[in-house]
């Protein structure tokens, strides 16, 4: 058996579950591997659970049952300082500090790992060439910035130190369509760069074919099928159906309202 | 007009009482600032005792001023001298103002923010001192106004127990049926409380988080 860490799984979900102090279960017993380097996509709809999944992976919730591994090793071992720290968190309403400016933000992970000034300002520019931002907006607000320019610093912010895995939840959910496109050119561009382990929420079904490596789908805290995009689009399962019916109505509807 | 002539005779016992009142003020507000705004960012971390914080101080405010004067008088230490109850009694005055826009402040921080940064791997400590203090600091001032503003009021009457401030020349004025002696202790105290609310409102809104 080969156990070099290529072929580690850097994420694992092992029977995980998680209910709510209500009583009222969120997750069902998921089992999942998310390998180095690929981008997973967790799909499903509202109240799916994919938001729970992607907050048990940087602890943020803790698990009600099974445990979840991040290289290899258990969350709640990990220091959940560290842990955070080493995975980027993209989220949808970006959570930019609206106090900091456009390069304190980039740069807080950095700055609270006590990173010397020259080295983090060496990484900001960096980052604002990497996510295609002009190095003239470091010293803007967040308030000052178009949605698109907001999202390029959540990820460029979530980037910041490096960190092997990235965690995205619906983080082009609320851009209009042309920015998310190009967002989503952007961040498959980006990607076959950095071979970041992406873990990456969204219910939109194209979003998921274009971004994932494998689709992960889940339906009322259950996971429902692991795929590729290929398979994903082939599969006979009912409820995988039901979405690639759904994304293939909306191009038919989009064609036949072109062609009238 | 015969109540300037009165300021202008009386200008340097008008300046040192005024100067007593701001003292008394200052000091009971710089008092309650230290526990208020502890308090109100205790009660952010531990929401099961924000009930009975904020309802004791609530209560506080609804003492009548005389009546917590008189309350403190058997206190130690404290009762020995008037100034002391004085300013005892206004920053317990001034705590309420304080610990709920110090909470509310706090709990009002957009909570993605908060999310995003523990997601980041902040500490407790780095998203208080990084993220929800200076958020919430123009919520603060704001407390720290109303605070001001009350304190400036209330300080009046601790000249009744003899600490002093505007409030003698009120006392006195009433005492001797006399209008000019009370405007010579009102009208003081009135600028310094609109002064106090201009300077903090000023500062309340440069704070605003944008």
């Amino acid at each position: 058996m080969n156990s070099s860490p290529a072929n580690h799984a850097a994420i694992e979900f092992r029977n995980v579950s998680y209910r709510l102090e209500n009583g009222r279960p969120l997750l069902h017993d998921l089992n999942l591997e998310i390998q180095t380097g690929e981008t997973m996509v967790l799909l499903g709809r509202s109240g799916s659970g994919k938001t729970t999944t992607l907050k048990l992976i940087n602890h943020l919730l803790s698990p009600t049952g099974g445990e979840i591994r991040v290289e290899g090793c258990s969350t709640a071992e990990w220091d959940v300082i560290r842990l955070r720290r080493s995975v980027g968190y993209v989220i949808q309403e970006i959570g930019l500090f609206p106090h900091f400016t456009v390069e304190r933000n980039i740069g807080v992970v950095p700055s609270i790992e006590k990173w010397d000034a020259d080295r983090i300002s060496r990484r900001i520019d960096e980052l604002l060439q990497l996510v295609g931002l002009e190095a003239s907006l470091a010293s803007r607000y967040p308030h000052q910035l178009s949605g698109g320019q907001r999202q390029r610093v959540g990820v460029a912010r979530a980037l910041a130190a490096d960190p092997p895995i990235l965690l995205m939840d619906e983080p082009f959910g609320a851009l209009d369509p042309l920015t998310r496109v190009d967002l989503q050119r952007e961040f498959l561009a980006l990607q076959k760069r950095l071979h970041k382990t992406v873990v990456f929420v969204t219910h939109d079904v194209r979003e998921a074919l274009v971004l994932g490596s494998r689709i992960a789908l889940l339906a009322e805290g259950r996971l429902v099928s692991v795929h590729t995009p290929r398979e994903f689009l082939q599969s006979q399962d009912p409820v995988v159906r039901s979405y690639v019916e759904a994304f293939r109505m909306n191009g038919d509807l989009s064609a036949d309202r072109g062609s009238s | 007009m015969n109540f300037l002539q009165f300021i202008l005779n009386n200008r340097s016992q008008v300046v040192e009482l005024t100067l007593e009142h701001l003292w008394l003020v200052g000091i009971s507000t710089v008092l309650a600032v230290l526990v208020g705004i502890p308090l109100g960012i205790l009660i952010t971390r531990k929401p099961s005792l924000s009930k009975p914080v904020l309802g004791t101080a609530n209560v506080i405010q609804t003492i009548p001023s005389l009546a917590l004067f008189g309350f403190l008088l058997p206190a130690p230490w404290i009762g020995e001298r008037s100034d002391r109850l004085a300013i005892l009694a206004l920053t317990l005055y001034a705590l309420l103002p304080l610990i709920r826009n110090t909470y509310t402040g706090i709990m009002g921080v957009d909570r993605s923010v908060l999310e995003a940064g523990r997601g980041m791997g902040m500490t407790d400590r780095q998203l208080l001192w990084q993220v929800e203090l200076p958020l919430s600091l123009s919520v603060i001032i704001a407390g720290i106004r109303v605070a001001t503003v009350i304190s400036v009021g209330m300080a009046t009457i601790a000249a009744a127990i003899g600490a002093g401030g505007l409030g003698e020349f009120i006392f006195r004025g009433l005492a001797m049926v006399n209008n000019q002696v009370i405007l010579a202790g009102a009208i003081p105290a009135a600028l310094l409380a609109i002064f106090a609310d201009f300077g903090l409102g000023l500062l309340e809104k440069r704070l605003q988080p944008r």
